[in-house]
């Protein structure tokens, strides 16, 4: 049983729909890309997957003990974010939410995963620091630290590195696939650039513009596909 | 010496020392809200809300009820939910929706308070409709204990809640991605400030509530760099200038609110300074 999988997936607004018929399924452990032009409807499918967008026809199923809320999402950066005066430990602790229901309060056991999330990505000695006083990467890290606060198995993240310097982007980039190699954790992530994607990811899919083909399968099968060499053509065009 | 048995004599009756209280529970929870409003970028459905309730307040005023608030509160939580609501899809966009309702409310009401008197004193009761009671003796004990279990309830909703609406204001898709109702708390939200809103319009009036609401919230991000200490510096500082400002209106014969506002905008101007101080410094 795949940890996620979507059966014949339309996804649109409004009655105008953007995605068609998609199908496809990722085991545990896998690390999934998803790639294409912009307003193929990418960041539209991952609000689907977290159940935040209703699909038009078809639907995503969760395995393996997975359920709603146990996701992990590390989503684009909000303008009410950017001066936000909250603590880093305050929002890293926030990610347990889900494990609350209607307890008003954090347990010890949450603090606990609190704790081990920031530790993991190097974020204690900022712990009581201010959110808005941080760098961009260091943002990203906390937000990434929450996100692993709320799942054990599966992160979903979109366009994790815009407005990143190069250095940072790569850090950021080799900590998801840490997570991803030695934590055991399943990813999702959207990019806009297809040579990070064929480095990091065993699955690539690419989100053709309405019409268009799209194409699911593991890395090296997308390097040899048609849509995948006139894309790669295209960004190295851009280049 | 006769300042101190000018105060003697106004707290030796005590739907004063009620009045007090009552304004110091008021401020202590509009501050609450504040920090979540203002992060929120919600700063100006206050205010609109404000105009609703003082619509509300005409409407009752002209049917002759004698406890206003039956029709006020639930008038203004159901403009605090339509409000919320439409921010997000709507054919008009949300600063002019509440824009139209605000000024809507405020000149409907007017007219209405003129067309269907409840006194003689019209421009009296616009007056303290808008700015709150000229003093706090006009308060009558029927408002002071309404005020009292609105503001218990308020606090204690805020409390329990507290996690939860930290999670819905720094981030609503996440929250909602996790499992977190953000749309339930959302409404939550609302509800509270309504509540909040109508509260206050008996001490500060309707044009005043949003300086309540916003002064001591900003005046705490000058300094404090977490969320639960902004919280807590901003409820203790409207606290504080609550009390200071109802004193000083007893002292000096000043109007209430009024009075309450200007001791808020001291407190930012002091925040304020402090803040680039300590940036300049450290």
């Amino acid at each position: 049983m795949a940890l996620l999988s979507c059966k014949n997936l339309s996804l649109g607004y409004e009655g105008q729909e953007i995605i068609h018929d998609l199908s496809f399924a990722l085991e545990a452990g896998s690390y999934l890309c998803i790639v294409g032009e912009n307003g193929s409807g990418k960041s539209t499918l991952m609000k689907t997957l977290l159940g935040l967008h209703a699909p038009m026809g078809g639907s995503v199923e969760l395995g393996e003990g997975l359920h709603r809320g146990e996701i992990g999402y590390l989503p684009q950066q909000t303008v009410v974010q950017k001066d936000f005066p909250a603590s880093v430990e305050e929002i890293v602790l926030s990610g347990c939410q889900n494990r609350c229901g209607l307890r008003p309060f954090y347990r010890k056991e949450e603090r606990r995963i609190a704790r081990e999330s920031m530790e993991k990505l190097s974020l204690t000695p900022l712990a009581r620091r201010c959110y808005r006083e941080l760098s961009g990467g260091q943002q990203q890290r906390v937000l990434l630290a929450r996100a692993l606060c709320a799942t054990r198995k599966l992160l979903l993240l979109d366009e994790p590195v815009t407005g990143l310097d190069p250095l940072v982007t790569n850090e950021l980039y080799g900590l998801v696939e840490r997570l991803n190699r030695n934590g055991g954790i399943t990813v999702v992530m959207i990019s806009h650039d297809i040579h990070v994607a064929l480095r990091y990811a065993t699955h690539i899919l690419h989100v053709g513009v309405r019409g268009t083909t799209t194409f699911f399968g593991t890395r090296d099968a997308y390097r040899r596909s048609d849509i995948g060499q006139h894309y790669l053509s295209l960004q190295h065009g851009e280049k | 010496m006769e300042l101190v048995q000018k105060l003697s004599l106004y707290f030796s009756f005590p739907f004063v020392r009620y009045a007090l209280i009552v304004g110091v529970l008021i401020a202590l929870c509009s501050s609450l809200l504040g920090v979540t409003l203002v992060l929120k970028r919600f700063s100006f459905i206050g205010d609109g809300l404000s105009h609703v309730a003082f619509g509300a307040m005409a409407v009752a005023g002209a049917l002759g009820m004698r406890s206003s608030m039956y029709l006020v509160l639930p008038v203004t939580v159901v403009s605090a939910v339509a409000l919320l609501r439409s921010g997000k899809n709507a054919r008009i966009r949300g600063d002019a929706s509440i824009a139209m309702i605000s000024v809507g409310a405020l000149a409907l009401g007017y007219l209405l308070m003129n067309l269907r008197p409840s006194s003689a004193n019209v421009s009296g009761d616009v007056c303290s409709t808008l700015f709150g009671s000229t003093s706090i003796l006009t308060l009558t004990s029927g408002q002071v204990w309404l005020c009292a279990v609105l503001s218990v309830l308020v606090l204690g909703a805020f409390l329990f809640f507290y996690n939860k609406i930290f999670c819905v204001t720094f981030d609503e898709s996440f929250a909602a991605a996790t499992g977190t109702n953000a749309e339930l708390y959302n409404l939550i939200i609302a509800v509270i400030i309504a509540v909040i809103i109508v509260l206050a319009m008996n001490l500060v009036g309707s044009l005043l509530i949003s300086a309540l609401v916003i002064f001591p919230a900003i005046s705490a991000m000058r300094l404090f760099k977490s969320f639960r200490s902004v919280t807590v510096c901003s409820a203790i500082l409207s606290v504080c200038c609550a009390g200071a400002g109802i004193v000083l209106s007893i002292l000096a014969d000043t109007p209430v609110g009024a009075t309450v506002v200007a001791v808020d905008i001291l407190a930012f101007l002091v925040f304020c300074g402090l803040g680039a101080a300590l940036r300049n410094g450290g």
